[in-house]
């Protein structure tokens, strides 16, 4: 019976924290993936109206974002107050659109570019003039597939 | 040839690994915004340069929202509210009464939406959320009593496409008015 008696340490043994490593990798890997860096540093004051009938954007590769609105504080002295258009990092003009959608197309597959889409990030106190010139541009230049970002509102009818 | 020397592998010490990946993990986690982008997805009409031919369309098929610089709105010539548009789209698409002044088809009602230069970008969103969601509504209504399913992405693709033809979503913008233009 002694024969099979269990040898027991003196000591409790260590966990192993060998795959310690592993765990944290993996989750590592999860949000290196999933990340996006925040390339574009806004210079306009994008406050979005709330919406309820919303739908996700697909890929955000296929995405080129538009902010219009007023250019924040410190820019006022030079850009004034009235809306502006920001494409990437800089203020830029209606007539730069073209450009700017074309530069990136030129970065998607063509089999993709279908469904390549402006999402037209607009601060909710301005007015609809210089929408309503962003959005002939974009008709002119065949860009048809918009998306009015918004932010998630409460449905009107469920109050 | 000389013997190889049988010498056990020094061991690693990996215990630091840990710390290493922690802290590429808690940067990555500071990083990351995981907001999903949503928005209304509009189709915008192609351009043309030509004038829009003069198609004759019975008035009551026609249910015209005007949106003007003061973001008031005017339903088929009557000044109305936001939070009745709703309804009242659903009403006019569906007729479910058979009026004579609201759509004969829902397939035949056509919605005008027309703003200003001067409405605000917040109300026109508004009343363009408003309109679609009434006809959400109505193709959630008409999954229900079709196929006995919530309307909703997961839908088959030959489902939604029988329900958007019996209800198609006809939203049409008229070239903005300038009347109340902000002064650049």
């Amino acid at each position: 019976m002694g024969k099979f008696q269990k040898k027991r340490g003196d000591t409790a043994p260590a966990i192993s924290t060998a795959s310690l490593p592993d765990i944290v990798f993996i989750l590592l890997f999860f949000f290196m993936v999933i990340t996006k860096m925040r390339e574009t540093e806004l210079k306009v004051k994008v406050q979005m109206p709330s919406a309820t009938e919303l739908e996700k954007l697909e890929q955000k590769s296929l995405v080129h974002y538009i902010y219009i609105g007023r250019p924040m504080e410190r820019f006022q002295a030079i850009y004034g107050t009235a809306p502006r258009i920001q494409l990437d990092d800089s203020f830029k003009t209606v007539e730069d659109i073209p450009l700017f959608v074309e530069n990136h197309k030129q970065t998607v597959q063509p089999a993709l570019r279908p469904r390549i889409t402006s999402s037209l990030r607009v601060d909710g106190e301005i007015t609809m003039g210089i929408v309503q010139d962003v959005k002939t541009k974009l008709r002119k230049i065949g860009q048809l597939k918009v998306n009015y970002a918004a932010r998630r509102g409460v449905n009107k009818k469920a109050q | 040839m000389a013997k190889k020397q049988s010498r056990p592998a020094a061991e690693i010490n990996a215990s630091s690994m840990a710390d290493i990946a922690f802290l590429l993990l808690v940067f990555f986690l500071v990083t990351t915004t995981i907001d999903v982008e949503r928005g209304i997805t509009v189709r915008l009409p192609e351009w043309s340069e030509e004038p829009p031919e003069n198609i004759q369309i019975n008035q009551r098929n026609v249910f015209s929202v005007l949106v003007n610089a003061q973001n008031q709105l005017l339903v088929r010539g009557e000044p109305a509210n936001v939070d009745e548009l709703r309804e009242r789209a659903k009403e006019f698409i569906m007729n479910p009464l058979k009026k004579a002044d609201l759509a004969e088809f829902p397939n035949a009602a056509i919605i005008s939406l027309k703003n200003d230069r001067g409405t605000k970008y917040g109300t026109y969103i508004e009343v363009y959320n408003e309109l679609k969601a009434a006809y959400n509504e109505l193709w959630y209504e008409e999954s229900q009593t079709q196929f006995g399913e919530h309307y909703s992405d997961d839908l088959p693709k030959a489902k939604k496409d029988k329900i958007k033809a019996k209800i198609p979503f006809v939203l049409s913008e008229a070239e903005a008015t300038s009347y109340g233009e902000e002064s650049k």
